[in-house]
């Protein structure tokens, strides 16, 4: 059994929905990533989603951009990604980590190549932004000769025929995107959301996570309530990049935890599977 | 250069086999969409709109109302009959873009996406911009059919083309200086996407080129194609014959798809120039498709030019409008299945040309279509004078006298 599925597995039995934090590898230097890592799950998080640093990062807001661009002035690349996951399992066997990114980092290393490297390393799942299911045919092919799970996104604008589409694809989990926007944007209706949910629910059968515009505790909270999983990422990178480095571990900490009992705070209304 | 021998009129035979791009918006292994899942549902809206008015003879008569009666088509075909002794050689035909409402080709297409945008109720559109040229089309048409217009541009062109920026505003639009990145015309392409992706309801999206997610590299096409369906007219009328080559820059490359994308299925040589900037040895170029490698950025499988990892890294050219490391995906599938060729000219090989278009035939090139022109001017002098060769003078250079003249180490 994958360590998606084990995790989520786990967190039904126990009537709790996972906390995925997500944070740009490599920022705000590369030598942080992992100890930022082992923090994450310290502080309570159930799968990590580490985004790879990209030039042209399209659909992202201007936090994960600025995160990206401080990566990337450190020439992180794809293959360090990979390599400072790989120095993370060393230490933790249990974390799923899921890669967030663009596809051209991907298509510069090759599929067969990135996708044998991403399985030693220990990625459990990917997520490629600027990949639609309709263009991921053979790059899901390649992810499940490793049994690497191909995440995908939804948003509140598919319609019914391709959420069917993307169930039949999609292995791990399913992002769901909260709201019409890039990554960072505020103003998530949650009575739209819950709607929303319900009818994806009818047709999924994977735990579906929410992520964008989640930006506190009080919404972590309503999220944990319709969800399986909460995304939570510019509010912590905001985080990161205002931390003097010798505070950033304790400060990333202090909030991931807060976010963690919001979340354990829900009761939930639907469980999925 | 002279091993393929140019092809006289007797030899021009259209033949229908040239159908890209297939229904997903494939150009062979090129073009598609790869865009997020949040962008899915507008391009499909656009996409079955496009089809549907793409068909429709009131569509198609308002949009050549309006080319003729707005942007002033058609656009000449002008012979620089003293420029050409001067080369000693082929005869150098321009096809005048340069006299379309607004000073470029770009009115074409913005055009044609403005009476797609009206029709299907959008009230606000928005646009990326390098030079400006593409974003002054945008800003006009915005004025045109009154419209809220907000242009992107990055903050580094916003400075080198203050001119065009004020002209955005005059005509009623708001330039928001994009300050990611590079901060240059890729940057202002993701700003706009992310706009469009925030205010999908309302907002239509101009693509000034032929790149981004199916359909624009298609649309786009189709809305300058009207650049080569004129030429074969126009050549048949004055000239009794067919260009023995057609020439034209290449940055994302709409105004080069207009003029060869008629020709396709005839056995007509077409050549597209890149910007070779500094050099092409030298790093410093936008020489996208004889220097770089196939990608995805911005919607599309195309060439990039990309470092070992896979960033996309800054180009240079002396010409905002070429200054793209990307490319249309049809210039990917056509240079690969060697039906156009791709060369270089460098930032210098452009002025100069820009300098004899002035001097020997009294018209300023766009920097940009200055590229095109001097490869034509080492082209004529290989080829007997009863060779016809035709450049698409793309754009008019007065935008670009503050970058000739800093390039001559003048200062006003």
């Amino acid at each position: 059994m994958s360590r998606i599925t084990i995790v989520f597995d786990k967190l039904r039995q126990q009537n709790r929905k996972a906390l995925i934090p997500f944070i740009t590898a490599g920022d705000p230097e590369p030598a942080m990533m992992v100890p930022l890592m082992h923090e994450l799950v310290k502080a309570g998080a159930d799968v990590i989603e580490l985004g790879v640093p990209f030039s042209d990062p399209m659909a992202d807001g201007p936090t994960i951009q600025r995160s990206s661009e401080r990566a990337l002035k450190h020439n992180v690349s794809l293959k360090h990604v990979l390599a400072m996951v790989e120095e993370f399992r060393k230490s933790n066997a249990f974390t799923p980590v899921v890669l967030m990114g663009y596809a051209n980092p991907i298509e510069a290393i090759g599929y067969e190549t990135f996708t044998a490297r991403a399985k030693v390393c220990g990625i459990d799942g990917v997520l490629t932004v600027d990949y639609p299911p309709e263009e991921s045919e053979e790059w899901v092919k390649y992810l499940e000769r490793q049994q690497i799970a191909p995440i995908f996104l939804l948003s509140p604008t598919t319609p019914q025929a391709r959420i069917e589409h993307v169930a039949k694809m999609a292995k791990g989990y399913i992002y769901y995107v909260s709201l019409k926007g890039v990554t960072g944007a505020s103003g998530l209706d949650l009575s739209d959301v819950a709607s929303k949910l319900a009818r994806l629910r009818s047709i999924i059968s994977i735990p579906i996570g929410v992520g964008f515009g989640i930006r506190d505790s009080t919404t972590a909270k309503a999220v944990a309530e319709l969800a399986d999983a909460v995304v939570i990422g510019s509010r912590i990178i905001e985080e990161i990049e205002c931390s003097p480095k010798e505070e950033l571990l304790a400060n990333v900490h202090r909030l991931v935890k807060s976010l963690r009992s919001a979340v354990d705070e829900a009761s939930p209304q639907h469980a999925n599977l | 250069m002279q091993k393929k021998l140019p092809l006289s009129c007797e030899e021009f035979e259209p033949v229908k086999v040239y159908d890209f791009p297939d229904r997903h918006g494939h150009f062979g292994p090129y073009g598609g969409v790869f865009v997020a899942e949040t962008l899915i549902a507008a391009l499909e809206e656009l996409r079955i709109q496009y089809e549907h008015y793409r068909g429709d003879p009131d569509f198609q008569a308002e949009f050549a109302h309006e080319l003729k009666h707005y942007v002033g088509r058609p656009s000449p075909i002008y012979h620089a009959k003293r420029w050409s002794a001067h080369l000693g050689g082929a005869q150098i035909l321009l096809k005048r873009e340069d006299l379309n409402h607004t000073g470029a080709h770009k009115i074409n297409n913005a055009i044609g996406q403005a009476i797609l945008a009206r029709r299907m109720g959008k009230s606000r559109v928005i646009a990326e911009t390098g030079a400006g040229q593409h974003g002054v089309a945008s800003a006009t048409v915005a004025a045109r059919y009154g419209m809220k217009c907000v242009v992107y541009m990055g903050s580094v062109d916003v400075e080198r083309q203050a001119a065009n920026v004020y002209r955005m505003k005059l005509l009623g639009a708001t330039v928001v200086p994009v300050e990611s990145g590079s901060r240059t015309l890729k940057d202002a392409l993701n700003e706009a996407m992310r706009d469009w992706i925030t205010n999908i309801e309302d907002t239509f999206y101009i693509i000034g080129t032929v790149a981004g997610p199916h359909p624009y590299p298609m649309m786009v096409r189709d809305f300058q194609a009207i650049i080569g369906r004129e030429a074969i007219v126009q050549m048949q009328e004055e000239y009794g014959r067919q260009p023995d080559v057609l020439i034209a820059c290449v940055g994302g490359g709409s105004n080069a798809i207009g003029l060869f994308y008629p020709y396709l299925d005839s056995k007509v040589r077409m050549v597209g120039v890149e910007a070779a900037g500094l050099g092409l040895q030298s790093g410093q170029h936008a020489a996208t498709l004889t220097q770089g490698r196939p990608g995805v950025l911005h919607g599309n499988r195309t060439y990039l030019i990309q470092d070992e990892n896979g960033q996309i890294v800054e180009t240079h050219s002396i010409s905002a409008g070429l200054d793209y490391p990307g490319v249309g995906p049809e210039h990917a599938w056509l240079k690969d299945s060697n039906r156009a060729e791709y060369v270089g000219i460098t930032d210098a090989e452009a002025v100069a040309a820009f300098h004899d278009l002035c001097h020997y035939e009294g018209i300023m090139p766009a920097l940009e279509s200055s590229h095109a022109l001097a490869y034509a001017a080492q082209l004529a002098p290989t080829l007997s004078q009863d060779r016809l060769l035709l450049v698409n003078l793309s754009g008019r250079g007065d935008k670009d006298m503050a970058t000739v003249a800093q390039a001559s180490n003048i200062v006003f």
